[in-house]
């Protein structure tokens, strides 16, 4: 499987977090709990195409298009 | 700062946002709570007092309510406060409680275990068990806490359940002696996990890749742990109604119709609703005021009570209704978990400006009053985003602005014209609201560039499910938002009002006292029509020789280049107390018949003569004073509440710099090219 970034997801696909490219947002979303080995699904995204909600770790997150940019992703299908 | 005597205990409560924790502070303390400072930041500091019966035996306790946290390395000012609280010896805190949030406990385990490793006595809530249980998620309370070495009670905060227990875990809360991160293990330089946390928020040496290898060994405890102690459904998903609900609030069409009917709700409670309640706190005042005066002795001290503080605390308390009605919404909004998704669909929108989702609630409320919607920033966690959005919430054309607005468009259009298909003062007004808002986006702008913190902006944010919005929580919020607004802001903007009251009021020439004296004897006479008529006069003479008509002469010169002579200028100074006050000092100034109402001064106005005998209320001077009072500060509370809310003099002060220099150039530039 390749990796691609979060940010391309579309809604209701799901992935597992592989690594981050940004080190000062990598901090931040690993203690919001977005580890690498842990799956997700695109829940919801923002009508102007940025923020994204993904349901991760019992809740659902939002961020930045730009900050899911860092966070490299496999899809699983 | 509460004093610490020996016989309280203090506990902390500490938990990532949306864990119920405040929810638990207002159960525990109800009223019995005050928003304090920390120093140097605009953080606010709760704490509050409680008593436990235990045994029959009562137990004084003192809670402090720390900010909202995600991890012990500071990522926000929030969770900076949070951490060096914690840390600070002098704070005393006896006894942690960690709040988690049950339904999403990975994630909240991760605060508690580096907890746990500062070795403080801690005691470890389980919230919203409840809903967690109806989940699937069925936890093994005390396999965890064997492992924890802890105290876990299970709490319902939103029904009341567990209390007993809690407090009983709180008196008896010991020192886990597991250790979940052995720092020495990794780093030699440090003894302890505590003196690790200290130097990283202190001295902010640690590399990401340590805090990185910190919570990543944790987590791999912590997906231990619930493997062990948790049992979860094979599919956990996002709660069925949060998903339905938000399909609609964050929908491209609906999501955006729903909050501009929020908002056009907000706005009539605070432009128009609240308008019955400060008429009966004006009357209320009125009333009192009449009471006094004829009570009290006549002369200065009866004076002073009557129209200078009486007055003065009139126009503060002026301002509860709309605080509180706006804070009802907010806390409403905040509760359900609304306001996530306003700021989530904002977001996009709001960003270019420096702004964040969550602005556009106080930039509409702005409309009706900056006072409360200056107050209103607060649930905006980055602290750039919110003093951006505080610094250009005074340029919004709010209500007071309204019969500044009104007299000075009809003096310029007496008779309604039409241009084309539209009534032009209608237009005049359209463009100063558009004005307005055309100033912030810009001011934000740049303001966006300028202003530097150290906070990253990040978006990064839990979007909570949504719950029934609770009774108390909101009440709280309400009551305490008055109140703090009454003591912190109410004592500045009552010391200007009677500086303001004493200025107009007092003079110190002979021109003065005799007038004072002529007017004594006047009062004394028979009120025929024309000593009416004469005393208005006399009123009108006096603010000329007052301190403020003084003033007015005084400033004449540099206001001259924008078309005002004296008699603006006094209406200038005297309406820095609120932009309506202009109306009414023009009218003394004119003596015109009826104060109250525009139509009268509108004609004075408009049979003014200059020098050369030519209207004096030209375009060219109305377009100038419409622009002056679009864009000048002229309210000092909004600089009271400014104070409040950004903790420091220089924001007030670089806001007032900035918003006359503004009004000044473009008043300027209208009457010079006008005229």
């Amino acid at each position: 499987m390749k990796t691609l970034s979060l940010a391309k997801l579309k809604k209701g696909q799901k992935a597992v977090i592989k690594s981050f490219t940004n080190k000062t947002l990598s901090s931040k979303l690993i203690e919001m709990g977005c580890l690498p080995g842990e799956t997700f699904v695109i829940t919801k995204i923002a009508p102007l195409g940025s923020p994204i909600a993904i349901f991760i770790a019992g809740y659902e997150l939002s961020l930045r298009k730009d900050e899911a940019d860092s966070v490299l992703i496999e899809l699983i299908l | 700062m509460l004093d610490k005597k020996n016989n309280h205990l203090k506990i902390a409560l500490l938990g990532n946002p949306n864990s119920g924790k405040s929810s638990l502070f207002n159960s525990l303390t109800g009223l019995k709570q005050k928003t304090g400072n920390y120093a140097g930041v605009t953080v606010d500091r709760l704490e509050g007092e409680t008593t436990f019966f235990i045994n029959n035996e009562s137990h004084p306790i003192k809670v402090i309510d720390l900010p909202g946290a995600y991890s012990l390395f500071p990522k926000s000012s929030d969770e900076e406060i949070a951490c060096k609280t914690l840390l600070d010896k002098k704070e005393e805190i006896d006894v942690v409680v960690i709040v988690l949030d049950a339904t999403s406990l990975k994630r909240n385990l991760l605060l508690a275990t580096q907890i746990i490793d500062l070795k403080i006595k801690t005691v470890l809530v389980l919230n919203m068990i409840d809903e967690a249980n109806s989940q699937g998620i069925i936890i093994d309370i005390l396999g965890l806490q064997n492992t924890l070495g802890i105290d876990v009670v299970c709490l319902n905060s939103r029904k009341q359940e567990g209390f007993d227990n809690l407090k009983k875990a709180i008196l008896n809360a010991r020192i886990s002696s597991s250790v979940f991160y052995n720092i020495s293990t990794f780093n030699t330089e440090f003894i302890s996990y505590k003196e690790f946390i200290i130097s990283h928020i202190y001295s902010k040496k640690t590399e990401s890749d340590i805090e990185n290898s910190d919570k990543v060994y944790r987590f791999n405890i912590i997906n231990y742990l619930i493997a062990k102690f948790v049992k979860t459904p094979a599919q956990l998903s996002l709660k069925a109604i949060t998903s339905k609900i938000d399909a609609v609030t964050t929908h491209r069409v609906y999501g955006y119709l729903i909050l501009i009917f929020i908002l056009f709700l907000v706005f009539q409670f605070i432009f128009f609703i609240s308008e019955t309640p400060m008429n009966w706190i004006e009357s209320v005042f009125l009333g009192l005021g009449d009471i006094i005066s004829t009570q009290l002795p006549k002369g200065a001290l009866n004076d002073l009570v009557v129209n200078g503080i009486i007055a003065g605390i009139s126009g503060v308390v002026m301002f509860v209704p709309q605080i509180a009605f706006l804070f009802l919404f907010i806390g409403l909004l905040e509760d359900t978990g609304y306001m996530a998704r306003a700021s989530f669909i904002m977001d996009r929108v709001m960003r270019p400006f420096g702004l964040n989702g969550k602005s556009v609630i106080p930039l509409i409320s702005g409309t009706a009053c900056a006072v409360p919607s200056i107050m209103a920033t607060r649930s905006i966690s980055n602290t750039k985003e919110r003093l951006i959005t505080i610094f250009i919430l005074p340029l919004i054309s709010c209500s007071a602005r309204l019969p500044v607005y009104t007299l000075l468009i009809a003096v310029m259009y007496p008779k309604s014209t039409f241009l084309g298909f539209f009534n032009s003062q209608g237009l005049v007004l359209l463009f100063l609201y558009l004005l307005g808002f055309v100033a912030i986006l810009l001011t934000a702008f740049v303001l966006k560039r300028i202003v530097k913190t150290t906070e990253s902006s990040f978006f990064i944010m839990e979007l909570p499910v949504y719950r029934w919005p609770q009774g108390k929580n909101i009440g709280i919020l309400v009551y305490s938002k008055v109140i703090i607004f009454i003591k912190e802001a109410g004592k500045i903007i009552l010391a200007i009002s009677i500086i303001l009251w004493f200025l107009s009021s007092h003079g110190i020439n002979k021109e003065y006292q005799e007038l004072e004296m002529k007017q004594q004897k006047l009062s004394s006479s028979y009120q025929t029509l024309a000593i009416k008529k004469e005393n208005k006069q006399i009123e009108t003479q006096k603010l000329e020789q007052s301190f403020i008509g003084h003033l007015g002469h005084f400033i004449e010169p540099v206001i001259k280049p924008l078309g005002f002579d004296w008699k603006i200028g006094i209406s200038l100074i005297t309406s820095f107390a609120a932009r309506e006050v202009f109306v009414g000092t023009m009218a003394t100034i004119y003596q015109s018949e009826d104060s109250e109402k525009s139509e009268g001064i509108k004609q004075k106005l408009l049979n003014e003569k200059d020098e050369t005998g030519k209207p004096k209320y030209n375009s060219a001077v109305c377009w100038s004073l419409l622009l002056f009072y679009a864009f000048a500060m002229q309210c000092m509370s909004t600089m009271a509440v400014v104070k409040r809310e950004t903790k420091s003099w220089k924001w007030v002060f670089a806001q007032l710099l900035f918003m006359s220099v503004l009004a000044y150039v473009s008043a300027f530039g209208a009457y010079q090219i006008l005229s």
